[in-house]
């Protein structure tokens, strides 16, 4: 605020002083010069009141007639002179004023300030989202449907006025620019009391790893998530405690490895960790037995580091040299059928197309399976633009990094239980991963189910704490019904309940709460608003367990308590 | 020689000198007083505000507001005598003379301090 309003003064000093200026010169002249009263006599000059009166409504609406008494000659001839002056700096102070409000620096300094005291005005606890290209785009969309408060530096000043475009439910405080300097992550509110996590996901992994050091420094008490993509950068991110380091690469291929080992598991957890209420992900089962991988950099080598140990054979195909300790490789694109053959195409039971070029990975794609139709092809995509490409080939399996860090930073925010419960599963066999995969599908049709937490305390689910503080028994299946008609169930799964350290999966519908229970479900966004408002409302909370509506307000909840006594005596 | 300092200090001068020339004289009688010298005064002091806008320094904000003072209790003598000579119809009284003369004192009081802040910065100056 204070810049600007300086700004604006500092420039506006020399039309103001003009102003004043003429002014005073009309009016001393004015005040001088002898006037003729109605009949053409001579007439003493304007007092300074009546001269000041005159030049006022002179100098903003010309033409506004003379006094009642007239002017003499000389008075008008003084008045022309007067009104192109004032007319003159009038027009010099409001052209230097409208000049000033386009000025380039001058709107810039408005839109941070206004961001400043936007960011400064937040109520509610908020995550910052450095970078809004295609991940930090996913992330803000997911947020908002969520209803998630976040704020956005982005780099490129496109970028946050495609923002403004998108029609986001909230207004969201974005700044353009680069949130690797500590001052803009400050002016975003890094030192904010309702900032909960910095989410450092640019494209370029320098800036992220500056951004995770910003805060580690200026406000370690947050948690930062960044993305990083080859191996130092993680591992210097690591070194000073980042919370979380999203390496796509590295959870693409566990996942492509889960995936062949045990498919019904990897299918729960895609489920579980896909963006909430996006069409169901298709079904991949990726075949044992021999694969080709195309491209052998930092992608490569961390897919290969996770298929061998899960005992699938792998051939490379790379162009550059230094393939010298791999044994089974060929050196080439793989976009042409004679490196393809060399590799062995028709005994492989998959092809790994994963460099980073698109156009290349296509091409291998399609010739690949113009040599052997049944192969299951895994592409790489390493641009959003190009999803309608991807989307025609129809490949088994794509691999978009945006997509997975996006996934990724959502499930670790918004269900820190999410972890815990992915922690169990590995310990599950594929019959019972496979039953419930059955049954989170069919929980909101052919959409994923959002997953959330939920604790039994005062701030998130105040009647049903205080129901239960008061030793009133209620069990899991008797909270989960709908609050518009209790006698439909609601559609939501329990995975998950957490008392203190013990941890109950997938806990039956008798199962008797207590206060403090960590809940982790799954269900429709509809479904969490509604059990969110059975478990505040005492109200809701008691139609919901006994069917019986009560009116909130005390003075009708007395009258029914003096009814029910008043008719029991008989 | 700095022309910018040229005028500012000129102007703030200005300003307490005119304010002085129109405040000295006996307190009560109007013809001692000239409306000319307080018009004078009046516009002066505005330049003279409008050329202190926009210094961020604590010596510059303070330098603002002493002319915003002077400027508030000139505009407010002259709004006296304008209201004594045309709305009331009382004249220049005695009694209305020395509360226009008084107001100006105190203006000629902030345009004192605002030429002693002149002073001081001018004294402090290295350059």
């Amino acid at each position: 605020m204070n810049s600007v309003f300086f700004l604006l003064l500092r420039r506006l000093r020399m039309p103001l002083i003009l102003v004043t200026l003429s002014h005073a010169i009309a009016v001393l002249g004015l005040t001088l010069i002898p006037g003729a009263d109605a009949n053409g006599e001579p007439a003493p000059p304007l007092s300074f009141f009546h001269a000041f009166y005159f030049i006022t409504y002179t100098a903003t609406t010309i033409g506004y007639t003379e006094p009642v008494s007239g002017f003499s000659d000389a008075q008008r001839l003084w008045v022309t002179a007067c009104i192109y002056l004032l007319v003159i700096s009038w027009s010099y102070s409001i052209v230097t004023l409208i000049a000033l409000l386009q000025d380039k620096g001058f709107q810039n300094t408005l839109t941070v300030n206004r961001f400043c005291r936007r960011v400064r005005n937040i109520k509610e606890p908020f995550y910052m989202v450095c970078g809004c290209g295609e991940t930090g785009n996913l992330i803000c969309r997911t947020f908002d449907r969520i209803g998630h408060a976040f704020v956005v530096i982005e780099k490129d000043e496109l970028r946050v006025q495609e923002l403004d475009l998108q029609d986001f439910k909230t207004d969201t405080p974005a700044l353009a620019a680069d949130a690797s300097i500590p001052d803009n992550l400050l002016r975003a509110g890094l030192m904010h009391p309702k900032c909960r996590a910095v989410l450092a996901v640019t494209s370029d992994e320098q800036a992220n790893l500056a951004i995770a050091i910003a805060v580690r420094l200026l406000n370690p008490s947050i948690s930062v998530i960044a993305q990083g993509r080859t191996q130092s950068v993680t591992a210097n991110m690591a070194s000073f405690g980042t919370d979380h380091i999203i390496n796509p690469f590295a959870r693409f291929a566990e996942h492509l490895a889960l995936a062949i080992t045990a498919p019904e598991r990897f299918r729960l957890i895609e489920l579980l960790t896909t963006l909430p209420e996006t069409p169901l992900p298709e079904i991949h089962r990726p075949p044992h037995g021999r694969w080709i991988l195309c491209g052998y950099g930092r992608f490569g080598r961390l897919i290969a580091e996770q298929l061998m140990p899960a005992g699938i054979e792998l051939t490379i195909i790379e162009p550059s040299r230094n393939l010298g300790e791999m044994a089974n490789s060929v050196r080439g694109q793989g976009t042409e059928a004679e490196t393809l053959l060399r590799a062995g195409i028709d005994s492989a039971a998959g092809i790994i197309a994963g460099s980073d070029n698109d156009v290349n990975n296509l091409s291998i794609a399609v010739t690949a399976t113009e040599l052997k139709p049944d192969l299951f092809v895994v592409a790489r995509q390493n641009h959003h633009v190009n999803t309608p490409l991807f989307d025609a080939y129809h490949d088994d399996y794509t691999m978009v990094p945006s997509r997975i860090v996006a996934q990724e930073c959502i499930a670790i925010l918004t269900t820190p239980l999410l972890a815990a419960f992915l922690g169990i599963l590995r310990e599950r066999d594929e019959a019972w991963s496979s039953a419930l995969v059955r049954r989170l599908e069919s929980l909101c049709d052919g959409l994923t189910p959002a997953i959330w937490g939920v604790r039994l305390n005062i701030s998130e689910a105040q009647a049903a704490y205080r129901a239960l503080m008061q030793d009133r028994r209620i069990t899991l299946g008797e909270i989960l019904r709908d609050g518009t008609d209790c006698s439909q169930p609601l559609h939501a799964i329990t995975l998950l309940i957490r008392r203190e350290d013990e941890m109950i999966l997938l806990p039956p519908g008798d199962f008797v709460l207590a206060p403090g229970d960590e809940l982790l479900l799954a269900g429709s966004f509809d479904t969490r608003r509604n059990l969110e408002l059975t478990l505040y409302r005492p109200s809701e909370l008691d139609y919901v367990l006994t069917g019986h509506e009560i009116t909130g307000s005390w003075v009708w909840n007395w009258l029914a308590a003096r009814r029910k006594h008043g008719g029991h005596p008989s | 020689m700095n022309l910018e300092k040229v005028i500012f200090g000129f102007f703030i001068v200005l300003a307490a000198t005119l304010n002085f020339g129109f405040f000295i004289g006996d307190i009560g009688r109007p013809e001692l007083h000239n409306g000319y010298e307080l018009f004078a005064a009046i516009v002066v002091n505005l330049i003279a505000t409008a050329l202190k806008f926009g210094d961020r320094t604590q010596i510059g904000a303070v330098h603002l507001a002493t002319s915003l003072v002077a400027d508030l209790q000139l505009i407010a003598a002259a709004v006296t005598w304008a209201v004594a000579v045309h709305v009331t119809g009382d004249g220049m009284t005695p009694h209305v003379t020395s509360s226009v003369v008084s107001l100006s004192g105190g203006a000629l009081f902030a345009n004192v301090v605002s030429v002693v802040i002149l002073i001081a910065e001018t004294v402090m100056l290295r350059r």
